[in-house]
């Protein structure tokens, strides 16, 4: 096994300096820029110590992707290249986290139904690799707008499920992203989705880290399953293959292998808050009305709140930022006052609000909706309107949506 | 992998399980002219396996882990089938994730070791069976030759979908009657090896598996071959006795049967030039390293 060795201090070959990932986080300072969600996806990586990128073209992932490529070329990142499709690229990260790398890739829309299969494998391997989800449309016929719905199909793979609200949070979750993944408790695959276009294609203001600091690199050896790189012994590693026995022991292996998944997903939720300071952020939640959301749901959110005051209704917010682990505790303390639950989504089905049904009391104060979904922007209003119509009171008739 | 990681503690010795125990005291980890004639001499790098008594895949198995020039430093990637339920039993580390992505798991691990061991020699290999390199893995397959990654793929062609009990594969035999192709195989095999050699293969051998020797050069080439310079393409006649009506003992006929000069299975072989080159200059090598060590032996 290679010497297992800190790291914190020395430089890499592009002279950046091991800082210890909670100061480089917490107590450098900051520089603001001015940023696409795209480029500051590729400024957080230049700071991630990436062994292995694979990048494959869907919109609206794909100026990321190649701005990784970027990076590559400079030399920050260990090895790039484009795959074949997207269930090949999620095969050829396994393949590079089998191996002991710290990967990462990024997806969006039907690519992340394409890649679909390997996601449960990801999870029941143990690897921590890091998949941006750019949220995009999956349905027939094609769109290639925001449209959450693909988050849903993630929530039962296994993986950490985080949604970002802006390009702040992206660029710092992606940094945290790799620490909480990579605890040996945990490590586990972090799905890490924002809202596309909305946060990829727009500029904001982004407080970034210095560029002369990298988080330490991964060690593989600190994973709770042996590295595959025949640095450890090769142990047969079970006396008969599970698959295609039907008995007690296969069935007893393979339940108690999912329930571990399933409790290292919990065992994340510890280092979650630590790092992304609580799985949720609450505002005025002694309000009657209170609006829970994930997202940028949550930035539409905010402005109906603030809309809904000029006219002298006053509402709490509820931002989800973790999905798994899911803040169930936390949604059921900071709902607890509230007569009236408003779920804003940006997909058809409401997957958000049938979660956070299933997890408070008294489930039908939640109001699931506004709905838009296939590329439709949520103007605040239609959230004003939803709420005002739930409260009895007078609402101003929007286009398209009836009296 | 030196062979000091994989030696037990004095304390610990006893309970460990005797295959463990065999496993560091005769084991050919890192002897130079490693090949067949080790088995029954050493121990094997396979335990026991769960395949059908008498499946030529087994001896495939066998042959191919006893002549990999580098098993210390040798990762294996698998798919589902048949062969899945023998790497379990296999002691170099080795890859199950899903069916068919065999060649793209194989694309980034060897590219993680390369990141990580950029001063080590690290062999990747993949062995799986024909519905997963030629069907379901076809693209994977031929997209990590395209881009010269630099590992061997070994394919076990029984011509059929053996684990799941005999259904059609793209490698079955035109007019086979099988399950799923109930009035036979409408379509030809598919030629793999050809394509392998157009999709920028550097070494490619059709053959069976009958003679060890044979195996042992071939398997010995591919890897090096892929080492230095780009992707090798192994096709192996591994025949599923049960699902062709024969019996325990007849695999091994079945193989000769099957490797005469007019058969499908007739040794075919294609060497790039730069894997010939490489070649020559190993055996050249190998020459000079025999000829010192004869003369240290006569001066003994």
């Amino acid at each position: 096994m290679a010497e297992i060795k800190s790291h914190i201090g020395t430089q890499n070959k592009k002279g950046q300096t091991y800082t210890d990932a909670w100061k480089m986080m917490n107590e450098a300072p900051r520089n603001p820029s001015f940023y696409t969600g795209s480029e500051v996806i590729k400024e957080a990586l230049r700071r991630a110590s990436c062994d292995v990128m694979i990048a494959y073209p869907i919109t609206p992932q794909s100026e990321a992707a190649a701005l990784i490529g970027e990076l590559f070329a400079e030399g920050y990142i260990g090895d790039y290249f484009r795959g074949e499709s997207e269930f090949a690229v999620m095969s050829q990260c396994a393949g590079a986290a089998f191996g002991g790398a710290r990967v990462f890739t990024t997806t969006a829309g039907p690519g992340t139904m394409r890649a679909m299969e390997n996601f449960p494998m990801w999870a029941g391997a143990r690897l921590p690799i890091q998949m941006i989800v750019t949220c995009r449309g999956i349905n027939s016929p094609l769109s290639i707008q925001p449209d959450t719905i693909e988050i849903s199909y993630l929530l039962n793979t296994g993986m950490l499920v985080w949604h970002a609200e802006t390009a702040q949070d992206f660029f710092d979750w992606i940094l945290k992203g790799f620490m909480v993944s990579e605890e040996p408790e945990v490590h586990l695959p972090l799905a890490l989705c924002c809202d596309g276009f909305f946060v990829t294609h727009t500029k904001d203001v982004v407080n970034l880290t210095p560029a002369d600091m990298c988080l330490p690199p991964y060690d593989p050896y600190r994973s709770p399953v042996p590295c595959m790189d025949m640095e450890c012994p090769p142990v047969r590693m079970m006396r008969d293959p599970f698959i295609m026995k039907s008995n007690y022991i296969s069935y007893a292996t393979h339940a108690s292998w999912q329930q571990e998944i399933w409790a290292a997903v919990e065992r994340s939720r510890k280092h979650t808050i630590k790092w992304i300071n609580g799985l949720i952020e609450t505002e005025n939640t002694d309000a009657e009305v209170v609006i829970v959301a994930s997202g940028t749901a949550v930035s539409q959110g905010r402005e109906a709140i603030r809309l809904l005051e000029d006219e002298g209704v006053r509402c709490g917010l509820v931002k989800v930022k973790s999905l798994r682990p899911w803040p169930g505790e936390e949604i059921r303390e900071a709902t607890k006052n509230a007569r009236h639950i408003f779920v804003p989504e940006f997909n058809v089905t409401g997957w958000l609000a049938k979660e956070i049904k299933a997890t408070i009391p008294n489930s039908e104060r939640v109001h699931a909706g506004p709905h838009v979904c296939g590329g439709m922007t949520m103007p605040p209003e239609i959230i004003v309107s939803e709420i005002k119509t739930a409260l009895g009171l007078r609402s101003e008739s929007l286009a398209g949506r009836g009296s | 992998m030196s062979k000091e990681r994989i030696k037990i503690s004095p304390d610990l010795y006893d309970i460990m399980p005797s295959d463990y125990q065999d496993l560091v005291q005769s084991a050919t980890y890192g002897k130079e002219d490693r090949g067949w004639k080790d088995i029954g001499t050493s121990k094997e790098l396979i335990e026991q396996h769960s395949l059908c008594a008498g499946c030529p895949e087994s001896m495939a198995f066998r042959y191919i882990l006893a002549s990999l020039p580098n098993p210390e430093d040798t990762v294996m990637v698998g798919s589902t089938g048949c062969t899945s339920l023998v790497f379990p039993m296999v002691a170099v580390h080795n890859i199950h994730s899903l069916f068919g992505n065999q060649n793209a798991i194989a694309s980034g691990l060897k590219r993680a070791l390369s990141v990580r061991f950029p001063d080590r020699v690290k062999d990747v290999v993949v062995l799986a069976g024909d519905g997963a390199t030629v069907d379901i893995g076809l693209d994977m397959t031929l997209q990590a030759w395209f881009r010269q990654e630099k590992f061997t793929t070994i394919c076990f062609d029984n011509e059929l979908y053996a684990n799941t009990g005999g259904q059609e594969s793209g490698l079955m035999q035109k007019g086979f009657v099988a399950k799923m192709a109930p009035v036979g195989k409408l379509f030809d095999k598919v030629r793999l090896p050809e394509i392998a050699r157009e999709s920028g293969c550097h070494y490619v051998v059709n053959c069976t598996v009958s003679k060890p020797s044979l195996v042992e050069k071939v398997i010995r080439n591919s890897v090096l071959i892929a080492r230095e310079i780009g992707p090798t393409y192994i096709q192996l006649y591994t025949p599923c006795i049960l699902e062709i009506g024969k019996n325990s003992m007849e695999g091994l006929q079945e193989m000769r049967d099957s490797e005469k000069p007019t058969e499908r299975f007739a040794y075919k072989e294609y060497i790039s030039e730069p894997a010939k080159q490489l070649l020559a200059e190993l055996a050249a090598k190998d020459k000079e390293r025999k000829a010192a060590a004869k003369q240290l032996a006569g001066k003994a």
